[in-house]
């Protein structure tokens, strides 16, 4: 249980491991999907080069798509691609990074799926059946009626009549299949080797600019997600603020009010209660809230914590019950 | 035990992924509940199609449905819509977002139940194979057969222990040959949804991304809204039955018991006196013998208090023994406060 937790913990942690595991259990699924799908090839001439390319590019298409869309990078490098400059510059290599991280990932699960095709055999027995020279093999039966392209097309459908007891149809199976496997092997290899050679002469071109890249694509997530958090926390202290007020509000008229009052006419102040104003960071009316996620958008700003941020100025207003002004600061 | 109340309080902590859970939840159960179905084509000319079809798009219709009766925010919705405008103005956008994110939600397990039963091929063939090609797969040999005899043994073809047309038409072919279709559909219906889902999340942010964040956070908002309300609404109900009741306990005891400090004990939350047997005697508010006891129970269903726990209206409980308080000065103050 523990250690569950622990993981847990580690995964949620670190995004980019997120991103990661994501793609590994799309490339799982992408697996599980495979086994599953039965895979029913037409034995007929005309279709079944279409079905079997079809069942072999179609499904990484839709993977490829599913993994952009489950991909949190995405959101955040489309938002810092459109957002208008404001007062942050924006660094069009933070972006190419994103993209280029994005689209590893989704690349994972439709190779594995072609990889998975390719080793397995049967999308290829049923496209290029036909396109083998039965002359290579004994045994073509040959009192059917049907002409060879029929007869072809039928090899990847074991339970044809045609093929009762011949070991045409197994023979040319296990020929097709062979070229399928070493094609999907060689695809992997080849995969490997570019995946070994990107990573073992990446540091060899300008390191230090990738560091950089790399740490602001990394604060670009994390500044989000707090965004989105900070937002989530202030809606609540937001809501019980506006219910509390709603409940005082109708209250009956027992003090004689005047508008700064309402603090000091509940029970005293709790930790709780400064915890909230804390959180509510002077945020408290609609408009404000409006104008807070506009600029959001619209200006970010600029990366530069080191100076205090101004306070705003509290000027007292005493107006009387009827809303005249007996004193005011401004 | 333990894992899942774990992963019960991850997904409860944040409603959006509470409402994921949901809904990956639903698409499990579509997906196990399609396996778990025994498809049983009629195998008859008339009802094939409409049995293949409504296998096809009556359960999706239902899984929608439950989808937006499962969801949570259906009422919030539906009160955030239906509510005079009053002080606070009405956002239709905030609305459209709320009613599209749960159609999302809700969409996922139908398209999963389309796709499964289209891969799996069962109710399209069930559905046509009537309109199969008889040239296309008879067996060339074959004597010509009427019409209504030819439909009739087309209709037989989902059904391999019924079907006894094997002179006419090679079922095995047939069988096949519209499964592939179904599949290929299948295949084509997957793509179009995943791409149009895809523009929708990848491409949005090209558009009103401003906006939308204005629309997300005040939609959240009013969710949250309902719930501090509610929260708010049980707290107070709950002291103000703990005062009712422990006003009525003492105005059918009889006893004058300190009350108002001991309300305020509660109230304030902090038990200063470490005096055991004081406290205990608080609890029993002035109620010490079976009669008074009886009286009690007997009284508060016969006659309960009115709902009214301002400090002047006191008296106004039946049949009880009341004593009247000594009048507490209501004090008006006034209160300066200035944060300078």
């Amino acid at each position: 249980m523990d250690r569950l937790k622990l993981v847990l913990q580690y995964f949620q942690s670190n995004s980019e491991s997120i991103s990661n595991g994501i793609c590994v259990l799309l490339a799982l699924i992408s697996v599980k999907l495979y086994t599953s799908f039965d895979f029913n090839c037409p034995c007929i001439p005309q279709y079944n080069k279409v079905y079997a390319l079809g069942v072999m590019f179609v499904p990484p298409v839709i993977l490829f798509f599913l993994g952009v869309m489950i991909n949190r990078h995405t959101g955040v490098m489309m938002e810092e691609w459109l957002r208008p400059v404001g007062k942050r510059s924006k660094n069009p290599a933070v972006v190419k990074y994103l993209f280029s991280a994005m689209l590893q990932r989704a690349l994972l699960a439709p190779m594995v799926w072609v990889l998975v095709t390719l080793l397995d055999g049967k999308c290829f027995v049923c496209a290029f059946s036909m396109s083998v020279d039965p002359r290579h093999f004994t045994g073509l039966p040959n009192n059917t009626g049907l002409d060879l392209v029929r007869i072809m097309a039928k090899v990847p459908c074991k339970e044809d009549a045609v093929f009762q007891n011949s070991t045409f149809r197994k023979a040319v199976s296990r020929y097709v299949r062979c070229y399928s496997q070493a094609i999907g092997w060689s695809i992997l290899l080849l995969l490997i080797l570019l995946g070994a050679l990107a990573r073992v002469l990446k540091p060899c071109f300008d390191h230090a600019t990738f560091l950089q890249t790399r740490y602001w694509s990394n604060y670009l997530d994390i500044e989000q997600k707090l965004f989105d958090e900070t937002c989530v926390l202030h809606a609540r202290d937001f809501a019980r603020k506006c219910v509390e007020q709603f409940f005082e509000g109708m209250q009956e008229d027992v003090h004689l009010r005047l508008p700064l009052a309402p603090a000091r006419t509940r029970a005293p102040r709790t930790e709780a209660d400064e915890e909230t104003e804390d959180r509510l960071h002077g945020i408290t009316r609609q408009e404000q809230v409006n104008r807070l996620l506009h600029t959001w958008y619209e200006c970010r700003p600029e990366l530069d914590v080191s100076r205090v941020a101004p306070q705003p100025r509290v000027c007292v207003t005493w107006e009387d019950r009827d809303g005249r002004v007996l004193f005011s600061d401004v | 035990m333990d894992k899942f109340r774990m992963m019960f309080q991850f997904l409860q902590s944040n409603q959006e992924s509470f409402m994921n859970g949901i809904c990956g939840i639903m698409a499990l159960a579509s997906a196990q509940l399609y396996s778990a179905f025994e498809f049983n084509c009629p195998c008859l000319p008339e009802y094939n199609y409409a049995y293949g079809m409504g296998i096809l798009v009556v359960p999706p219709v239902w899984f929608f449905l439950l989808g937006f009766v499962l969801n949570n925010n259906v009422s919030v919705l539906a009160e955030e819509w239906r509510r005079p405008t009053g002080r606070r103005r009405k956002d239709p956008a905030v609305l459209r977002y709320m009613f599209c994110s749960m159609a999302q939600r809700s969409l996922i397990a139908p398209v999963l139940w389309i796709s499964v039963t289209l891969m799996d091929g069962k109710s399209f063939l069930c559905a046509f194979s009537v309109h199969l090609d008889p040239g296309r797969f008879g067996n060339r040999s074959s004597p010509a057969v009427p019409r209504a005899d030819l439909e009739r043994l087309l209709a037989k073809v989902p059904c391999h222990d019924v079907f006894d047309g094997h002179a006419v038409v090679s079922r095995e072919a047939a069988t096949r040959y519209l499964r592939c279709i179904s599949q290929a559909c299948g295949w084509m219906f997957l793509l179009l949804t995943t791409f149009v889902a895809f523009l929708v999340r990848a491409i949005r942010p090209c558009f009103t991304q401003a906006v939308f964040l204005k629309t997300k956070y005040w939609s959240h908002y009013v969710d949250i809204e309902r719930k501090m309300f509610e929260e708010t609404c049980t707290e107070h109900a709950k002291s103000f039955a703990r005062v009712c009741i422990q006003r009525y306990f003492e105005s059918t005891g009889g006893e004058m018991t300190t009350f108002h400090s001991q309300w305020t004990h509660d109230k304030g939350g902090d038990k200063v006196d470490g005096d055991k047997c004081s406290n205990e005697k608080d609890k029993l508010l002035g109620i010490r013998v079976q009669e008074d006891m009886n009286k009690v129970l007997w009284n508060w269903h016969r006659c309960k208090p009115p709902l009214d726990i301002r400090e002047e209206d006191l008296c106004h409980t039946k049949g009880s023994g009341c004593t009247r308080r000594g009048e507490l000065h209501r004090k008006e103050w006034v209160s300066y406060y200035s944060k300078v």
